[in-house]
This record gives structure tokens, C-alpha cells and sequence, in this order.
């Protein structure tokens, strides 16, 4: 293997990664910290992708001089607007099935489907696209030989300074402070006066709005059709639970290495072989780990 | 040594010395036990044996490691380091249903009873017969089942309740069924988790009296707080603080320890 | 009269059985191979109700088994249509000889055996060893779910040597005998109806068993059945595996009754859907999961061409009413109904 292609692979390895993280990203908050299933995840990262369709159009119906920024905008609403989403949907319905997992998991699997026929009743069953930034569009081509998608470039960009967010927002402020004590211990933070269920709802928001930056993402390198959710949602499962649910920094490390393995697979291999293999890999490593790669081992 | 002790004690425990002269082989012994989680050691290097028709009682400080080291003995939690000797025979490290075949059997500290199924039921599925799935499934209840429910049943004060649903038992009658469902596996080693926790004065008492009972023909570990209690049904006590022994010893001897009172009252 | 619970399912799934053979008198052979099509997922229901209604136990890939089943039936139907060629998918992707792991299901005796061990020792060893390593809950699902998508990958990606993403299709025949005109498939539907009748027995007969207690009691406190010396790893994989094996019968009837297996069918959303004929018809009903099957099937049917696009709102409500207000199903609403019944009757 040459090295312009070892390093291609290593590129798109990383690349793979930041994808996989922005859709873990979320699902680490709800599913990891909240214990909440919500099956209906990627609906929510398909909600962002709507809206920065939305945006696109808007800004080439009222401002096509201003298409080049319209991603500034279009980022921000998708996190807005399923940040508002998830609260409400906390509110109105996740609430009701705290400390029932498996009935969570198929309520909202119900929606999910409910979602999906909503979006394709306004969107329609065709796939939708919006059109790239010529900014974006290309490659930097650093050295003779290797190419590196601008696109790409910018995903990587935008995923360290969300995942920089979250880890300041979590650990760094007042609020994370309150919503990793809900999530730890509920009873105690409400005895020290903590509104536990505000809290809820906003820990929620935040992990559908990280949602809807990743739909907003995905619109950069792919189109968005109605199922387009049901595609990301056993993946984004996958990489929380591999890398140990309690732990933002496993599902960091576990989308890098399902992300680094499984493009060196696809080199190697055909690309369904590839994904299944990786597939069965994390089951088997999930085997020898059961509580993922970087649980820690605590006293019952 | 421990015979000696036992004197002192009110004639009501007059049954007890008998088992503890008689009880000269120790039945139980954990060597060097040790657990960490993650770096802190919730029971460190602890070394314990217990005789035959003996009951131990154990107390300590939240967080003593009371409960991890009864986890270790019935093999729910694997030791670090050290060993479980049950018999002559080291039985850490085996599943926990082989643990119990063994006749070890655990009382949980919040009353674990199926909710769903009958009383009767609960005693049923808890006799070792029929454990596989094949014989499970061509199982047949006969008279002498029956017999051996009401029998289990009438020693833990729940002879007329064999055909309500366990879920609507009282918190008290929950933790009988418990020990009641234990004691029908015949253990050799009985391990109590807080097995009067929530039970009202008068079911105090039958319980003192029935672990008293069950004691004879057995070993018997109890964890428990309250030292009124403690003294009514121990033969002797251990006390753990930050997961070592800190000392053993009957129940007056206990609370006269200025260790052991330092520990309770100090700080 | 007053019954007990044990007799009325008996008596319940005895009325199901009269009525379905009713069908054959009833209703024309286009509707009738329908009903068939839903009772293949009658199959996965019951094996349902037993792993999540009883032992608590909720997989999300039991579209794995049914597609084991499926595919090997259709695998035996497509030899025999395409004898003495290859399979036309092979021709058409330039395949010269049949692939070694075809050639057992030349053999219909063969082909039946493994439709049954194939599923069943494949569940059991999987099963076990997660299991004994107390992953549970929705981690199961989880790892259930991500197996019946590594299938259905693999299945898409193998287009020369399975079919990919078309499946398995255009076979008429089974032992010579047409499988598409109308006499056969009364016979298909009569044969599917008595298996499916002795399936639910034997059903019952476990629920009502020792080990169906014994299921109960590990859904509810698996600590403390594992403490009663039971090795419940090895219970949970065992039911596991038989809900795996119905599955897989419920899949061969499948192939059989359509003509047809794909990928589509047994995937993630093919087989979080099986979960709902179960809560549908009541998570701890033996014949509520057949009934189950059978009305979802039916609505599917009815509204995804009548109504196309109501037809996933009105499942996606259906799994949050369900889950909601009817945590037992049409089977709990029944037993309240029989219930209700007795105690005005002893009131009077």
C-alpha cells in the first residue's frame, strides 16, 4: 500500500469517525445518560436535514446572493428546531414511560413510523437535496496525489466544535452540572431542590437538537428521503452501547474505532461484507465487554 | 472460646450454647477476601469462619462492605483476590446456581418474591426439584409437593396465605416468604441480608424465634443494625468498618469495644 | 359457568383453530392464501409471547429465524423449479456450479430437518453466551436488532449466490405438486392450520407448566431464580431457541404460501412489526398472538393499498396505544370482560 493511499484511508477513517460521532453524539445524552430509548432518534436527525432543506430553499427564494452562508443559518434552526421538538416531545410523551425501556423502545418506534409518514406526506417519497456552497464544493489537494474533500473537511471542523460544546456544556457549567446529577441520582438532586423534570426535558432537547445538527450534516454529503432515520438509527445504537453507555468519552473512542476498522474492511472487502463484519465484531467484543469498551466496574 | 461468652446470655438462648458445644468443625471460612471497584477497595483482605449450627451476625457503618461480602460468598460478585471455602471445598469462582446446589442460599436485602405468581408457587419453583427445562416442563405436582409446601410454609407464619398472590403479601410476610423460600432448598449456609427490615414489633419477635430455629442443623449469616435484635439472635458478632474486620465477638462484648463504639459514635 | 384460566385459553385456542378451517369453506382461495400469509407470522408471535410476554425477554430480530425458515424452503422450491439448471439468478450473475451449501436442500427431508436445527442451535449458542453474560433488556434488542440488519446486509450483498435484494421468487411447484392453483393451496392452508394448532398447544401446555412459572419468575426477578439454583441462561437461551425454531416454521409456511422470500421481509423493520402482532393480541396469550397476526396482517393488507398513507400512521399509533392502554392486548381486554363476568355472577 502506498502511502497516499494509507494516508486516503486514514482520512476517510477520520472522516467516518465524525460522522458516526455526530450521530452518536445525541443518542450518548438520551440513551447513555437518560436511559431513554427513543427509536425514533433518527427521525429527529432526518427533522434537522428537513429544516436545512427548508432553509436552502428559503434563502434561494428570498436571498440566492447569500446561498454561500445559508449553512450558518441552516445549522443553528435544525439544532433549534429539534431542540424545541424534543422538549416537547418529552413533555408530551417521553415522560410517560420513565423506567419501562422496552415499552419506551416500542412506543417509539411508533412514532418513528408516525414521523416518517409525516415527512413524506409533506415532503413527498422522493429523495430532496440541497445544493453545496461552492466554498465546499472540491478538494485541497495538500501534496501531489491526495485529495481531500472540502466537505469533509468542514464536517470534521464542525464535529470538534460541537463534541467541544457538549463536553463544556456538560461538564463545564451549572446546567450540565444539574443534569448529570438528575441522571445519576434523581431523588437526591430533587431533595436539594433541583426541578428534575425541567432538567429532563432539557437534557432531552439537547440530544435531539444534536440530532438535528447531525441531519443538517448529513445533507452535505447525501440526500434525505422520509426513511432516511431508519437507516442511521441501529448504527447511532451501536456505537453508544459499544463504547459503554455512561461514558461521553467511550462513545467518542468506540465511533473511532468502529469508524477506523471499518474503513480499512472496506478496502479489504466488498462494502456489505465490510458492514457486516464490523457488525458482528462489535457483538463479539460486546461478548468479552458487556457493558461496552469503557465501562467502568462498580458495585451494585 | 465462644462457648464461653455465650454464657452470660439470657436462658431463652439455652438452645444455642447446646449447638455451639456441639458445633466444634467450622462449615464456612472465606480467606483474604478482597474487592475493588475501580480502584477502591470495598473489601479488603477479610478473613471470617463460621460453625456449624452457629449464628453470625454482622454489622457495621453503611458502606462497611456488609452486603459486597455476602454478594462474594454467594458468588455474585467476584472477588478480586482471596477465596470462598464451603465444606472443605472452594466454591468462589463457580456460577451462582451451582453455589446454591452447593447449599448456600442468599436472602436479597429489599424482599425479592415473584409478584406475579402465588404463594404456593413461589415456595414450588424454589424446591431444587425439576430445575432443568425438559423436567421443568413435564413436571408433575403431586401430594407429597404439596406436603413439603405446607410444611415450608407453616414455618414461616404463612400456612393461610399459600394462595394469594405474593405481590399483595404485607413488606413482613414478603420477607418470611423469602426465608421461607430458602430454607425449602434445605441451605447448609443461610445468608440474611436485613431480614427484619420493615416488619412491625410482633413480626420481630417470630422471626428472632425462627431464625433461632432454623439456626439448629445449619450456619446462618445475618446482616443487621438494630443491636436490641442483634443481641436477641446472635451467638456472635463481626463488625466490618471500610471493608476489614474491625472485631468479632459476642454481642455485649460488641458494644463495650471502644473501637467498635469510636466507629459508631466518633468522628 | 365458571372457567379457569387454563381452560379458557385451552377452549380459546380450540375456537380459533374450528374457525380458521371454517375459512376453507368460507372464503375464496385469493383471500385464503392471504390468511395463510398472516399465520405464517402467527408462528413468530406465539415464539414471542413465550421469550418477551413470559420470560421477559424482547428480541427485535426474530425476522432472523423466520428468514432462516423462509430461505431455506425457498431454496429447496427454487432447486425444483430450476432443475436440472442452475438457479436463474446464479445464470444471470455469471455462477457455473452451485455453491457447496446449496446442495443439501436438494433433499426435502434434509431441508426440513435443518429449517428446525439450523435456528435452533444457532439461537440456543447465541443466546447462551450473551446470556451468561447478563446482557439483557434492551441490550438484547439492541444486539438483536443489529444481527437482523448484519443478515439482511449480507442477504443484499450476496445477489449471485442468494438473490440479494430481489430474493428468492418464481417457484410453482413443491414435490411436483402446483403450488399456485387452488386446490393445493387449501391443502397448503389446511396443513398450515393444523401445525399451527399443535404449535399453540404445546404452547399453552409450557405456559402452564413449571417452566412457564419459572419464566415468569425470571422476567420478574431473575436474581432471585438464579439464587434458587436455577441456571436461568440456560432456561432464557433454551425458549430463545424454541421461539426461534416457530419462527423459522412460520417463514417456511411463508415461502410456500407466497412464493416469494426477501430481504425486505425479515430486516429490522420486518421484525420490530412481528413484535407488535404479539402486544396486539396480548403479550401472555398463546392464541391472542395468533389473532394478533392475523388483524395487523389483515389492516396491513386493507389500508397499505387502500389508504396508503394512513396505513403507517395508523401502526405507528397502534404501537404507542398498545404500549399505553393495552399493556395485555386484546387478550387482557378479554379476561377482564370473563372476569368482570364472574364476579357479578357470584355478586347475584
Amino acid at each position: 500500500m502506498s502511502l497516499e493511499i494509507a494516508f486516503m484511508q486514514l482520512f476517510n477513517g477520520v472522516s467516518l469517525f465524525t460522522i458516526l460521532l455526530l450521530m452518536a453524539l445525541g443518542l450518548a445524552i438520551v440513551f447513555g445518560l437518560m436511559g431513554v430509548i427513543n427509536m425514533a432518534h433518527g427521525e429527529l436527525m432526518a427533522l434537522g436535514a428537513y429544516v436545512t432543506y427548508l432553509t436552502a430553499l428559503a434563502f434561494q427564494a428570498v436571498a440566492p446572493g447569500a446561498m454561500e452562508i445559508y449553512l450558518f443559518v441552516a445549522i443553528p434552526m435544525a439544532f433549534g428546531v429539534t431542540f424545541l421538538f424534543g422538549y416537547v416531545l418529552e413533555k408530551g410523551f417521553i415522560c410517560w414511560f420513565y423506567n419501562r425501556p422496552l415499552d419506551t423502545l416500542l412506543a417509539t418506534w411508533g412514532l418513528s413510523l408516525i414521523l416518517q409518514q409525516a415527512y413524506r406526506s409533506i415532503f413527498g417519497a422522493q429523495e430532496v437535496s440541497v445544493p453545496l456552497p461552492t466554498w465546499l464544493t472540491g478538494a485541497w489537494e495538500p501534496v501531489d496525489g491526495i485529495q481531500l474533500p472540502l466537505n469533509r473537511i468542514f464536517i470534521i471542523g464542525l464535529t470538534i466544535v460541537v463534541a467541544v460544546s457538549v463536553y463544556l456544556l456538560l461538564y463545564r457549567t451549572r446546567w450540565g452540572l444539574r443534569m448529570r446529577a438528575v441522571t445519576q441520582n434523581r431523588a437526591m438532586s430533587a431533595a436539594v431542590g433541583i426541578d428534575t423534570k425541567k432538567v429532563d426535558a432539557r437534557t432531552f432537547a439537547l440530544g435531539s437538537g444534536l440530532a438535528g445538527i447531525a441531519g443538517a450534516v448529513f445533507t452535505m454529503v447525501g440526500s434525505t428521503n422520509p426513511g432516511t432515520g431508519q437507516l442511521y438509527i441501529v448504527d447511532s445504537f451501536i456505537v453508544v452501547v459499544f463504547g459503554g453507555v455512561q461514558s461521553l468519552i467511550g462513545t467518542v473512542m468506540s465511533a473511532f474505532a468502529i469508524a477506523q476498522t471499518q474503513t480499512s474492511l472496506e478496502y479489504l472487502l466488498s462494502g456489505s461484507l465490510a458492514k457486516a463484519t464490523i457488525l458482528l465484531l462489535v457483538i463479539v467484543v460486546l461478548y468479552f465487554r458487556p457493558n461496552g469498551l469503557f465501562a467502568v466496574k462498580q458495585r451494585s | 472460646m465462644s462457648a464461653s461468652m455465650q454464657m452470660a446470655r439470657d436462658p431463652e438462648q439455652e438452645l444455642s450454647i447446646r449447638n455451639e458445644n456441639v458445633a466444634s468443625e467450622e462449615t464456612f471460612r472465606v480467606e483474604d477476601l478482597s474487592v475493588s471497584f475501580d480502584g477502591f477497595r470495598a473489601v479488603d483482605n477479610l478473613c471470617l469462619s463460621v460453625a456449624k449450627n452457629e449464628l453470625r451476625v454482622i454489622i457495621g457503618p453503611n458502606g462497611a462492605g456488609k452486603t459486597t461480602l455476602l454478594d462474594m460468598i454467594c458468588g455474585k460478585t467476584r472477588p478480586t483476590e482471596g477465596k470462598v471455602i464451603f465444606d472443605g471445598e472452594v466454591v468462589s469462582g463457580l456460577p451462582e446456581y451451582q453455589i446454591v446446589k452447593k447449599g448456600i442460599g442468599r436472602k436479597f436485602q429489599t424482599p425479592s418474591v415473584y409478584e406475579d405468581l402465588s404463594v404456593f408457587e413461589n415456595f414450588e419453583i424454589s424446591m431444587p426439584d425439576a430445575q432443568g427445562v425438559l423436567d421443568s416442563l413435564f413436571f408433575k405436582r403431586d401430594e407429597a409437593i404439596r406436603e413439603r409446601v405446607s410444611r415450608a410454609a407453616a414455618e414461616v407464619f404463612l400456612a393461610d396465605q399459600l394462595h394469594r398472590k405474593a405481590g399483595t403479601l404485607s413488606h413482613g410476610q414478603k420477607q418470611w416468604l423469602e426465608i421461607g423460600m430458602l430454607l425449602i432448598q434445605e441451605p447448609r449456609l443461610l445468608l440474611l441480608d436485613e431480614p427484619v427490615a420493615g416488619m412491625s414489633p410482633r413480626e420481630r419477635e417470630a422471626t428472632a424465634e425462627l431464625l433461632t430455629r432454623v439456626a439448629n442443623g445449619r450456619s446462618v449469616i445475618v446482616i443487621e443494625h438494630d443491636m436490641d435484635f442483634v443481641k436477641r439472635i446472635a451467638h456472635k458478632v463481626t463488625v466490618l468498618h471500610q471493608g476489614r474486620l474491625l472485631a468479632e465477638g459476642s454481642a455485649d462484648e460488641i458494644q463495650s469495644n471502644p473501637k467498635v463504639i469510636e466507629v459508631y459514635l466518633g468522628h | 359457568m365458571k372457567l379457569t384460566r387454563e381452560a379458557t385459553e385451552y377452549l380459546t385456542v380450540g375456537l380459533l383453530a374450528a374457525v380458521l378451517l371454517a375459512f376453507t369453506m368460507t372464503l375464496d382461495p385469493f383471500r385464503l392464501n392471504n390468511v395463510g400469509k398472516y399465520l405464517s407470522f402467527g408462528f413468530v408471535a406465539i415464539g414471542i409471547v413465550l421469550t418477551w410476554g413470559y420470560g421477559g425477554v424482547l428480541s427485535l430480530g426474530q425476522g432472523i429465524f423466520f428468514g432462516l425458515g423462509g430461505y431455506m424452503m425457498a431454496m429447496f422450491l427454487k432447486l425444483e423449479a430450476s432443475a436440472p439448471e442452475l438457479p436463474d439468478f446464479m445464470v444471470w450473475s455469471g455462477i457455473e456450479a452451485l455453491p457447496v451449501w446449496w446442495e443439501p436442500f436438494y433433499s426435502l427431508p434434509i431441508t426440513l430437518v435443518l429449517i428446525h436445527l439450523i435456528p435452533a442451535v444457532g439461537a440456543y449458542l447465541f443466546a447462551y453466551a450473551i446470556f451468561r453474560k447478563r446482557v439483557s433488556g434492551v441490550y438484547f434488542a439492541i444486539v438483536t436488532l443489529a444481527l437482523a440488519m448484519t443478515m439482511t446486509v449480507l442477504i443484499v450483498g450476496a445477489q449471485s449466490t442468494i438473490g440479494g435484494a430481489n430474493g428468492i421468487t418464481d417457484f410453482r411447484t413443491f414435490l411436483g405438486m402446483d403450488i399456485v392453483d387452488d386446490a393445493s393451496k387449501m391443502v397448503l392452508y389446511v396443513l398450515q392450520v393444523l401445525v399451527l394448532f399443535t404449535v399453540m398447544l404445546a404452547a399453552l401446555k409450557l405456559t402452564n407448566s413449571r417452566l412457564g412459572k419459572i419464566l415468569i419468575a425470571i422476567r420478574d426477578k431473575e436474581d432471585r431464580v438464579r439464587f434458587s439454583g436455577y441456571n436461568t441462561a440456560h432456561v432464557k437461551a433454551a425458549v430463545f431457541a424454541l421461539a426461534a425454531v416457530l419462527s423459522a416454521m412460520g417463514g417456511a409456511f411463508y415461502s410456500l404460501q407466497t412464493g416469494l422470500i426477501a430481504p425486505s421481509l425479515i430486516g429490522v423493520v420486518a421484525s420490530v412489526e412481528m413484535v407488535i402482532y404479539a402486544a396486539v393480541g396480548g403479550r401472555l396469550s398463546v392464541p391472542g398472538a395468533v389473532v394478533g397476526a392475523i388483524l395487523i396482517g389483515f389492516l396491513k393488507s386493507y389500508l397499505s393499498e387502500t389508504f396508503p398513507e394512513y396505513w403507517l400512521y395508523f401502526l405507528g399509533s397502534i404501537f404507542i396505544f398498545v404500549v399505553l392502554f393495552m399493556p395485555k392486548g386484546l387478550a387482557g381486554f378479554f379476561d377482564r370482560l370473563r372476569v368482570g363476568r364472574a364476579l357479578g355472577g357470584e355478586a347475584r
